[in-house]
């Protein structure tokens, strides 16, 4: 299954909520232009949530990045929300980790952003 | 696909068109063997990772989806291992040259984790030129039985 995007608003946080594969051909570039897309029209506060996700290679993980640069050169973040242990690891043997900030609980999330 | 069977191991030999598919079908495959061996889903997922990874490396960056060059899979199943060889027909690269990507100035780069997470799922990796021309990755995933 390749990757469905939904988009909805909690108050003035953009979550993204991502469903299936995060993978080179798969997801990847859907992802890379949906973060693009709500941080041309101003979106400032995205909060990625990859509850539903099952499985991210590193592709997936280089347009997490992309998104985050993307996010913050536009003057705005992106944090992340509902990593599963698979992705965890993957944060933590990239180093990201120390890059995103990530949570499991979304309304601690949302709150993170005033 | 060619299958070869000896004492205590068998192996797999396939030739596989440079396409994002072969990389799906590669992943399933080895997935399958890894099953047949005893290895965990937990650790079947990192193995999977590892071969999608140098599949994706062979089929992009190797031969870059030319259709007339090929990824060269063989997989070998022992009692206590799976051993994966991915080779492709590309140019080659110096494995040693490829950047750091936990460096801090490459923490944010796109791309360029891939051998971080093969070496990271995987017991033992080999990187070697390929003959005639392109990269062969030689990768082992040991069993570890409860006791």
């Amino acid at each position: 299954m390749s990757i469905k995007l939904t988009i909805r608003q909690v108050g003035d946080v953009t979550v993204i909520d991502a469903a299936g594969r995060i993978t080179l051909g798969d997801g990847a570039s859907t992802l890379r232009d949906e973060i693009r897309d709500l941080a041309a029209k101003g979106d400032k506060k995205i909060l990625m949530n990859l509850s539903e996700v099952s499985y991210i290679d590193s592709s997936g993980i280089g347009e997490l990045v992309s998104g985050f640069t993307t996010v913050t050169n536009h003057g705005g973040q992106l944090k992340l929300l509902g990593l599963s242990k698979r992705v965890k690891d993957l944060l933590q043997i990239t180093k990201l980790y120390t890059v995103f900030e990530v949570f499991d609980d979304e309304a601690a999330a949302v709150r993170s952003f005033a | 696909m060619t299958e070869h069977q000896g004492k205590g191991i068998q192996s797999v030999d396939t030739l596989m068109d440079s396409t994002l598919d072969s990389v799906d079908v590669a992943e399933e495959a080895v997935l399958r063997v890894a099953e047949e061996i005893g290895f965990s889903e937990d650790d079947r997922h990192p193995i999977g990772m590892a071969v999608r990874e140098c599949m994706v490396n062979a089929v992009v960056h190797g031969n870059r989806y030319n259709h007339r060059k090929k990824v060269h899979l063989a997989v070998l199943k022992g009692y206590d291992r799976i051993t994966i060889v991915v080779g492709d027909e590309g140019d080659g690269f110096d494995f040693n040259a490829v950047p750091d990507p936990l460096a801090e100035e490459n923490l944010l780069n796109q791309s360029g984790r891939g051998f971080l997470l093969i070496r990271a799922f995987m017991d033992d990796l080999e990187v070697r030129p390929r003959q005639p021309s392109g990269t062969e990755v030689r990768m082992v995933k040991y069993l570890v039985k409860d006791v």
